[in-house]
């Protein structure tokens, strides 16, 4: 049961029930949906995109703790970040929850460690990254919805 | 493998009647000895997460008796050839064993030929050749095709595909807030431009277990053809075609303890005769020239192609494990399991259940008030127990009942009550989990 303590953990509950800018913007630049027809987690990421700066993140939708958690934490964790910091805090998240640690420092992962317990739970790796593919697809401006299917 | 011991046989034959109690000459039921008949079932021996495994997604697949697994070594050590082609004694065997396995389908459903029992891949297949060959051949533009709100994706998408193809139009039949079909509106949905009623016997997703000779009474009244989708009726209840009066019934041959990638379609004989093929190759042909080809006698017109040899055999072998349990006996244990898990489930605070019609399979879906399936599903699975969490391939279905997906619990004929327990203790930890 270890696990699963290391798997919802407190901050992952907390962000569950109390999600951070979790509200939909009227002025926002991008907006993209992101959908896990798996478990049916939904969302709808909405960004502030200018000169090349994220100025804001909110999201709505509904899902899992885990994926709720993350595209709470994931908000406001890119907040003020370039695409290309955010594209890197990504890719260091995703090699948090499948388990690659090797070269990360407590540093690097930040508030991000909270989903250490992630990468013990391969099924629940898409939960964990469907905001952040949403956040890039917004960033990247391409489509208006994305699945991790 | 036993064999018969001369001097017992004759030792029994000394027994005089007289001297038994009556209770022996009458034969009562058989105790269902849920302990001894979970021996059957090696996987059941395992265990998942350093737990004993707790498997409550049967309506998934099922697991598969010692029998089964032993037919299928069987058939490859002994009988492997291929079926309705040579002249050499093993492909005679194999042919041989193959028919046997439809005559025992045959009988298991009570259908009246075996002209009528095509193997498939599985229910999906069996809908799909329907949809293809007596659909395309039959539904003109302007026609209508009648379903209801709880099918499963197998049972809407083959009739979308046709309805696209030939310009007809998919309506469907709506459930009340139990998960019951709406049969008022059955009775306005019927009209002349109705061409057929594709229908779950049992839902996947609630359990529900639809009136189908009703349903048939009503349809027929109309000259609506009605297939039914048994995918979960045939694991949960003796199924007689001919009692239900529907056209066609398709299964699936993993859902009833056998393996995956066989399954069958039962349809009348008329109709099939009258069906184009669906599928062109071998077996399917009784002669091919570059000018003309002449299709196959029923039922190898629908079965192109070498087939799941071994699948159809080990699939008789657990029709004939089931039917010596009983399907009425299994009936009633699975019966008996969902009245307790179900009463037991509803001590839980904020625990609600999708789906309660008075007529249900073994199947429970529910909902948690503040945690969402997916995360109720992992953590159970921490405590060994496998339940299925998620839309169960019926989206309309959890849009009619606003949730984005539920847990279902779906017990077979070796579950337990100390297993509908430990899925409540389990659910208790959930909620600690997350309070």
């Amino acid at each position: 049961m270890s696990d699963l303590r290391e798997l919802y953990q407190q901050v992952i509950l907390d962000h569950n029930k109390n999600p951070r800018n979790f509200h939909e913007m009227a002025d926002a630049s991008r907006k993209v949906e992101g959908y896990n027809p798996l478990c049916g987690d939904h969302y709808t990421i909405f960004v502030k995109f200018d000169d090349g700066t994220i100025r804001d993140v909110s999201f709505t939708g509904s899902g899992c703790a885990i994926s709720k958690a993350s595209a709470s934490v994931m908000s406001s964790t890119v907040k003020g970040k370039t695409a290309e910091e955010a594209q890197s805090l990504f890719d260091t998240f995703h090699r948090l929850v499948t388990g690659d640690m090797s070269g990360l420092s407590a540093a690097d992962l930040g508030r991000l460690a909270a989903f250490s317990g992630v990468s013990e739970f391969p099924a629940r790796v898409k939960c964990a990254t469907l905001a952040w593919h949403t956040l890039r697809t917004a960033l990247d401006g391409q489509e208006d919805k994305v699945t991790t299917e | 493998m036993t064999t018969a011991n001369p001097a017992r046989q004759a030792s029994e034959a000394l027994i005089d009647v007289a001297e038994l109690p009556p209770s022996a000459l009458c034969a009562p039921p058989s105790r269902y000895d849920v302990a001894k008949i979970r021996e059957d079932f090696p996987i059941l021996r395992r265990t998942a997460r350093g737990k004993h495994l707790v498997y409550l997604d049967n309506a998934a697949t099922t697991q598969k008796p010692q029998a089964m697994i032993d037919r299928i070594v069987r058939y490859y050590a002994e009988e492997n050839s291929n079926v309705h082609r040579g002249v050499h004694y093993l492909s005679e065997v194999a042919t041989m064993e193959y028919e046997n396995a439809r005559g025992k389908v045959c009988r298991f459903l009570n259908a009246r030929s075996e002209k009528e029992i095509v193997f498939t891949r599985g229910t999906t297949e069996s809908i799909n050749l329907v949809a293809q060959s007596w659909g395309r051949a039959n539904v003109r533009e302007g026609d209508q095709i009648l379903i209801t709100a709880i099918e499963h994706h197998s049972n809407i998408v083959p009739w979308q595909l046709l309805c696209d193809e030939k310009r007809a139009t998919l309506r469907v039949i709506p459930v009340n807030d139990a998960g019951e079909l709406r049969i008022d509106s059955l009775e306005t949905l019927l009209n002349p431009k109705v061409k057929l009623l594709a229908v779950g016997h049992a839902s996947n997703a609630l359990g529900t277990i639809n009136p189908i000779r009703k349903i048939v009474e009503m349809a027929h009244a109309n000259g609506t053809l009605v297939l039914v989708d048994g995918a979960q009726g045939v694991p949960h209840m003796k199924v007689d075609v001919q009692a239900l009066g529907c056209d066609f019934y398709a299964f699936s041959g993993h859902k009833v303890y056998g393996p995956t990638g066989i399954g069958v379609l039962y349809g009348r004989e008329a109709l099939l005769d009258a069906m184009p093929p669906w599928q062109g190759g071998g077996d399917m042909i009784l002669s091919v020239s570059f000018e003309k080809t002449t299709w196959n006698a029923l039922p190898y017109k629908f079965e192109a192609g070498t087939p799941n040899i071994e699948g159809v055999v080990a699939l008789a072998a657990s029709l004939d494990y089931v039917s010596s349990l009983g399907l009425d006996n299994i009936a009633a244990h699975e019966q008996d399991l969902l009245h307790y898990a179900t009463a037991r489930l509803l001590e839980i605070d904020g625990l609600r259940i999708i789906g309660t019609a008075r007529e249900k399979a073994s199947v429970i879906s529910f909902v948690l008030e503040g945690v969402h399936p997916h995360d109720i599903g992992t953590i159970v699975d921490q405590h060994g127990i496998a339940i299925r969490t998620g839309h169960h391939c019926a989206q309309p279905l959890m849009l009619r009942f606003n949730v984005p997906a539920t847990g279902r619990a779906s017990f077979g004929l070796y579950n337990t009550k100390e297993e509908a327990d430990a899925l409540v203790a389990a659910l208790r930890n959930v909620i600690e989990v997350f309070r």
